[in-house]
Formats: structure tokens, sequence, C-alpha cells
């Protein structure tokens, strides 16, 4: 029972962070029917960002956490407005391309700077591990499944409460009537853009604490993961990307607990097509039909 | 066929042959290195698989991102083939067996994944593609992680050459039949397509299978020339080279997803001198390559010398009238 | 109830919900060969959803489909088209990137059966069954007017033609029934009296039956030789012109139907 508790407990702390980079690749997915291939090297890019700021200064970790995070919402604000608006009326997969194109670059250029040696990843956080009876929760879980579910509480608010979420919704269900009620496209989709790369950043920092080492394509599987976790849920839909996030983790964290760990990305896999052949939407996706 | 087609083909052939023998002759004279050779079989291997993939990706208009597991199957298959069968023209064989095999495969995704269409049929198609990545891994019969060894290494560069021409002859004419037509329609709108007699859900199969087929023979191609085969070779990302060699020829032009197959590959090699440097001009050109021209390098149209000897006389006569214009004003 | 034999098309109690909402109930009508019959009715009022369903593009939730005494309930699309109903789209639906001539080979598609491996070969069998198909593609675009532009992209031609191509592409199976939906939209008053010749010729040439939606009411009352109206997804009147021009309940569906 215990094991148990443990892997489920395991899967929500993965899985967190997935349902973190999640909800990047699903508002980006919502706003501009975009899939970035380039959201997993904004993860690559945060960890490095972490890592240079806790190695090569002292400042505290909460500091070097935020300001890796503002370099990577520069960084992803950046590569929208030079890469993809250009491209906003172009064929689809000429977008998509592109953004294959910028997560090439992201890890050559990182790879160039700082070699494809992985580096370890310095934690320094201390927080005391939590005794529930005979279960043992790191502290570091907690921290981190805290944390997220904060953040998603936090971005909920924003999208339902602020005029700048309201535009992110209105855009995303129609971007011309959006224009035409005076909503500013080009904002609204850059802050999308941002948004999602604060979030792949703290997922990053995140991740680099539980999986401690840092290198140029490490962003490629969880970037991969999430991006499948956001269709589990239904991409568009931040809700299910968060849903998704946690099925995932649990559900890889329960394969490489019981099964085996080499199969556990059959399973991640298997879930996702089984879930589209079944639901194509996703799970808390709707079905919508083309008008004939 | 008429005139017109005729001089375009027959033109069009002189020019193979003149290439063939400009390409062929100093490789048979061993006028040429090893890394050279080597080169050349890999642009040749994917001039196939870029040209399979636009069966799905061009004609088809269907993103698919798993090809490469078709590819590693097709290896696989012909690999054991040539193994365990000592037999005459085992190679033919073995390459035919690989194409079966993926082309099997082909049908066994493409049967629940084309219910999907636009994205959700490129994720389904990526989930397929790592799947059978994984269980590669994990069959002990293709040594599975460790490497299948002791292929052997039987793919020169003529029949490298020669199995380039008769797959992309092949694709070109299946292109140009009335299947081709009901893939194009398909592309173009499926209400349509259906509404005119096309069974679409037959012909998407169709495509999906016959790309898969050709990327078997490629892979068959591949694991002859490695001589050692690892599943992890046919991942994802391999799946994404043969994507963007599709795009950046022009969805649907043959030609241009050879000539992109060949300057993706040959490009990183020449910028070898770089050294650091060359994968980051790589993406630096992907992504100009994608902002300057939106529709790849050669759109949907085929190149041709016919046509090129067309355009310029189009472009001189505008410019005559262009003159003419101005001395009316 | 049995088909009659003497009946073209014939559709009884038909009916289609989506999502709970009853887009159409109780249509009943029926075609005999070779008749012109227009179905009108305010917008919204479910006419282009009788194609879709009697196209198999939707099932319907109720009711049946006949032609020739054969139903056409839960048959395919593709099916649908081979066994004699070709259509047209309200907001014309042609291969853009593929040029006329194709476009009319496309829906020939049938009229051949060599195999791929004889299409890639280019065996004898793929020569013969393309030489039938491009001559009989070629003598439909002669019909319409279209022969100059076999070889120029569908998207290029100017907005009529594209219309007459449509028909084209939708003759070239030889039907035994055809749909036109608003086959005048976006037509001036010399184009939509050409459009009327073209019809009857169509019909006179070819012996189709023709189902048109239209709401261009003289070519209605012009060409129709009966009319069935519908109103909020329901059959309200059937008659000949003359006697449709008369039905209260249509003049009040037309608010006012001063025009009719």
């Amino acid at each position: 029972m215990n094991i148990l508790l443990t892997q489920l407990i395991n899967g929500l702390h993965v899985g967190s962070v997935y349902a973190l980079i999640a909800l990047g690749y699903t508002m980006v997915y919502g706003i501009v029917k975009l899939i970035n291939f380039a959201h997993g090297d904004i993860i690559m890019v945060g960890a490095y960002a972490a890592l240079m700021l806790l190695t090569s200064t002292a400042l505290p970790f909460g500091i070097a956490a935020v300001l890796s995070v503002l370099f990577c919402v520069t960084l992803g604000a950046l590569v929208e407005r030079i890469a993809y608006k250009p491209l906003r009326n172009s064929p689809r997969i000429s977008s998509l391309i592109t953004t294959i194109g910028v997560s090439f670059f992201l890890q050559n250029s990182v790879q160039m700077i700082f070699s494809p040696t992985p580096r370890p990843f310095p934690i320094r956080l201390n927080v005391p591990t939590i005794v529930i009876g005979s279960l043992k929760i790191s502290g570091l879980t907690f921290v981190t499944i805290l944390v997220a579910v904060l953040l998603m509480i936090a971005l909920e608010l924003f999208v339902r409460r602020t005029r700048m979420g309201k535009a992110m919704r209105a855009v995303s269900e129609d971007m011309q009537a959006a224009q035409l009620m005076g909503i500013n496209i080009n904002t609204t989709i850059s802050m999308t853009f941002a948004i999602g790369a604060a979030l792949a950043a703290v997922g990053a920092i995140l991740y680099s604490t539980a999986y401690p080492s840092v290198s140029p394509t490490m962003g490629a599987l969880p970037g991969l993961k999430a991006f499948i976790a956001a269709v589990l849920g239904g991409i568009g839909l931040m809700p299910g990307a968060m849903l998704g996030g946690f099925i995932m983790g649990v559900a890889e964290s329960l394969t490489k607990g019981y099964i085996s760990t080499q199969l556990s990305d059959a399973v991640v896999f298997g879930i996702l097509i089984i879930v589209l052949l079944v639901k194509p939407s996703g799970i808390l996706g709707k079905h919508v039909s083309e008008k004939v | 066929m008429n005139a017109a087609t005729r001089k375009s083909w027959i033109l069009n052939a002189i020019a193979l042959a003149a290439l063939s023998a400009a390409f062929l002759l100093p490789i048979q004279s061993g006028a040429v290195n090893a890394y050279i050779v080597g080169l050349l079989i890999t642009a040749l291997i994917n001039i196939i698989m870029a040209t399979s993939l636009n069966l799905v990706c061009g004609l088809l208009g269907y993103l698919a991102l798993g090809h490469a597991a078709f590819m590693g199957v097709g290896a696989y298959a012909a690999a054991l083939v040539s193994i365990h069968w000592n037999v005459p023209l085992s190679f033919p064989l073995a390459l035919l067996v690989g194409g079966i095999a993926a082309a099997i495969t082909g049908v066994v995704i493409g049967v629940p994944a084309l219910r999907l269409r636009g994205d959700y049929l490129a994720i389904i198609t990526l989930g397929f593609g790592e799947i059978v990545r994984i269980i590669m891994n994990n069959m002990p019969i293709l040594g599975g992680a460790r490497s299948l060894r002791g292929i052997p290494r039987i793919t020169t560069v003529p029949v490298a050459y020669v199995a380039v021409i008769i797959c992309v002859t092949l694709m070109f004419t299946l292109g140009r039949s009335r299947h081709g037509r009901a893939i194009l329609s398909i592309r173009e709108d499926e209400v349509a397509a259906t509404s005119s007699g096309v069974p679409v859900t037959y012909y998407k199969i169709l495509a999906f299978t016959l790309a898969a087929f050709f990327a078997g023979i490629a892979g068959g191609l591949y694991a002859h020339y490695m001589g050692v085969l690892n599943p992890n070779r046919f991942n994802f990302d391999r799946s994404i080279e043969y994507l963007v060699m599709v795009v950046l020829g022009g969805m649907g032009s043959i030609t241009g997803a050879i000539i992109a197959a060949i300057v993706l590959t040959l490009l990183p090699e020449l910028l070898r001198g770089l050294s650091n440097y060359r994968m980051l001009i790589y993406s630096l050109a992907l992504i100009l390559m994608m902002l300057f021209r939106p529709d790849g390098l050669l759109g949907t149209a085929e190149f041709s010398l016919v046509s090129i000897g067309r355009s310029f006389k189009r472009t001189r006569r505008s410019a005559q009238n262009e003159g003419r214009d101005h001395s009316e004003s | 109830m049995n088909p009659n034999p003497r009946h073209l098309l014939e559709i009884n109690d038909l009916g289609i919900q989506f999502g709970g909402l009853t887009a159409l109930e109780h249509v009943t009508f029926s075609m005999d060969p070779g008749e012109i019959v227009g179905l009108i009715g305010p917008n919204g009022a479910g006419k282009t959803t009788v194609f879709n369903l009697i196209t198999g593009i939707y099932q319907p939730t109720l009711g049946s489909i006949n032609l020739g005494g054969q139903t056409l309930n839960g048959r395919k699309t593709h099916k649908i088209f081979q066994s004699g109903v070709a259509r047209t789209f309200q907001n014309i639906r042609l291969f853009k990137k593929l040029t006329v001539l194709d476009n009319v080979r496309v829906a020939a598609h049938n009229q051949m059966d060599y195999n791929p491996l004889i299409g890639a070969l280019r065996l004898p069998g793929y020569w013969r069954d393309e030489a039938y198909a491009t001559d009989h593609a070629m003598r439909m675009l002669d019909i319409f007017n279209l022969t100059e532009h076999a070889d120029e992209m569908a998207s290029s031609l100017p907005y009529g033609q594209q219309r007459r191509l449509e028909i084209a592409r939708a003759l070239i199976s030889n039907p035994k029934l055809l749909l036109l939906d608003e086959p005048a939209a976006g037509m001036n008053p010399t184009e939509t009296q050409a459009l009327m010749a073209t019809i009857r010729e169509v019909r006179d040439r070819f012996g189709v039956a023709i189902l048109l939606i239209e709401h261009d009411m003289r070519l209605v009352m012009g060409i129709c030789e009966r009319l069935v109206v519908l109103d909020y997804g329901q059959v309200i009147a059937k008659g000949t012109p003359a006697e449709i021009r008369q039905n209260e309940r249509v003049v009040k569906a037309y608010l006012g139907g001063s025009a009719v």
C-alpha cells in the first residue's frame, strides 16, 4: 500500500511538472493552432539560465529562479516576434517547420556556449522530508506539487479575471472577431507565448531539481511528454493540460514501479493512441464536425 | 501522350542519363574516396525517404510524424532476410521484403490512425512511430538496444542509384494516374472528393501504405549500407528530418523533395569546416528559408527542363510586352 | 410502404437531429426521371441538409431515401455517387490546385478500373482507360465551353466558369439525379439567363432529373416543373410554380412574399 502511495506521489511530482509545461503547448495551440516544437527547448534554456545564475553568482535560489523565468519570458516573446509572427498567414506547416528550426537553433547555441557535456544542477533547496505515519514524502516533491498547483490557480484566475486573460480567450475563440472588438492580436499572442515560456521555465527549474543533470538536449523528452499530456487532456484546453499532465506523470510512475522502466515510454504513447482513437479531441475536448 | 509531353519526357530522360553518367563513372573508376561514397549513399537513401513521405504530406496533404518507423521496420526485415536466407538474388528480395513489411505496418497503423485528421493525425503517427521503435528495442531477435550486427554491407552507390531511379519513377507515375488524382483530390477537398465518387478511406490508406513501402525499401538499403542496426536510429528526430526535407522542397513536388534531400544531406557536411557553427547555420538556414519561402523551394510544381525553357520564354515575352506598354504610354 | 418503381427518387418521412435539435422532420416528396424540381424556402429551412442526407454526408435519424427502388440509407457518399446521384455545392468546392481537366477526371475515377500497379508501370490498361476517360472529360468540357481552359488551374477560372466546371464534374458520371445547390448564387441577370438555358439543355441532353435549391425566383419559376417548399425543417407546400405562387403558407413564410 505504501509503495503504491509513494509511486502515486512520485507520479504527481513529475506530473505537475508535465502539467506546467503542457500549459504552454496548450495555450499557444489554443490561440494560433500551432504545435510549438521549440517549447521543450525553452525548458532547457531555463535550466541553463538557472544553472549559470546559481553557479557564477551568489544570488539566493529564489531570485535566481525569478531571473531565469524572466529570461525565458523575454526569449519566448522574442522568438514569437521574429520567427512565428511573419508566418501567421502562411501554411501552418511552414510555421511548424520554423518551430523545429528554432528548436535546433536553441539547442545548438547552448551547445556552442556550454559544450554538449551534461552538467550537474546544484540543488540549493533544503526542505525537510515530510513524514506521515510510515509514509515519507520528500520535501522537494511537496514543494514542486505546491508550486505547480499555485501557478495553475494563478493562471486560471488570470485568464478568467484580467483584461489580458479575457483577450486571450477571445482571440482563441475567434481571432477576427476579437480583432474587430478592438483587441490587439499581436500583444495577446506575444503574451501567450511569454506566459507559456514562463511556465516552462518554472517547470525547468522544478524538473532540474528532480533530475539534476542539465544538457542541451534535456528539453526534448519532457517537452514531448508534456505535449502528449496536452493532447491527452484536450489540446487548447487549460484544465485539459493540467489533467493530462497528472495522468501522464502517474501512469509513467506506476509503469516504472510495477512493470518496467524500459516500457514506461511505450505505456505513455499507448495511452496517447488509445485516447486519440476513442476520443480524438482529448479527455475534456468537445467534438467539432465540419460544416458542409 | 501529346507532342509537348513527349518532348518533355525525352529531354528529361536525356538529362537524367547524362547526370547518371557524370555521377556514376567517377565512382566506378574508384576516383572517389570512401567518405564521399558514404555521403552519396546517404543522400540517395534520403531521396527515397523524402519522396515517399511526400506521398502522404504532399499528395494526400496529411502531416505524418512517424515516417522513420517504417524505415526501421524495412531495415530490420531486409536485414533478417539477408542474414538468415542465403539464396540467389537475395539482396533485391531482401529490399522487397523490407518494403512489404513496412507496407503491412503502414496498413496496421493507417487503418485506425487515418480516421483522424490534421494535427491529431500528426500526433497519432508520432505515437505509433515511437511505439514501433520501442517494440523493436524489446525484440530479442532484432538484438534490441544492443544492435543487430553482421548484415552484409552490399549497398553501393550504383545499387542505391538504381533503387532511387526505380522508386522515384514509380512514385511519379503513380502520382499521375487515377489513383494519384484521387489522392490529390482528397488533399484539395475531402467532401468534394467523396461526393465525386472517390472512396476516400481507401485512398488515404493506399497513400499511407505506399509511402511506408518505399520507406521500407530505403530502410533495407540503409541496413545493408550500415551493416549494424539500432532501433533508436529510427526515432522521432529522424522522422522530423524527413519532414523538413519535404516541406523545404515544397509539399507535393517530387523534384523539390529530391533537391531538398540532397541539399540537407550535404549542407551539414559542406559546413564541416565551420566546425561548431555548422548546426547553428543549418538551423538558421531552415528558419530563414521558411520565413522567405513558406511554400518551399518549388511549391507544388515539378522541376523540368522544358518548363524552365517555357518560363524563360514567358519572362522574355512579358518583358517585351512591358516594353510595348511603355512605348505606348 | 413499397417504393413506387415509376419514381426515380422517393424520400419518405425523412428527419435528422443535430445534438437534440431537429433540423428536418417528416420530409416526404418524390421525383420522376428527367424532372426539374425546385427545393425552396427561407434561409435555414434545411434545404442543404436534404442534399447532405441524399448524398450520405449525413445519416438520417428517421425515414428513408430510395433511388430507383433501391435504398440509399446507410450507403457511403462515394457509393451513392456511383449509383447515380451527383451534386454541386453552395460555396463551390472544386479541387483548386488541380487542372480543369483533372477536376473532371477525378469524377471519372470509377469509369477506369486499372489497378495501382498497372498505373505505376504504365501498362496497356492504363493507356486504354486514361484515353477513354480523358476523351470523355474533354467532351464534357466542350459542352460547358471550358475546352480552352482544360490545362489551367481550377482556381484561376472566373466565378461563373467555376460553377460550370462543378456541373461538368458532376455530370461526367452520367447521373440519374443531379443536385444543384444555389447554382445562380452570385450571378448577374444575364448570367442567370444563360444558366437557365444550360440547366434545360443538361436535362434534355443527359435525361437527368434535377433537384435544385435556389433563391432566385425568376430562375425557379422559369425552369422548375414542380416545387417543394421547406420551412423550419418541414415541407409546407408542394406543387407547380403556379400553385405555389398562390399558396398562403408559402407567401407567409417568405414574409410578405410580394416578390413571389
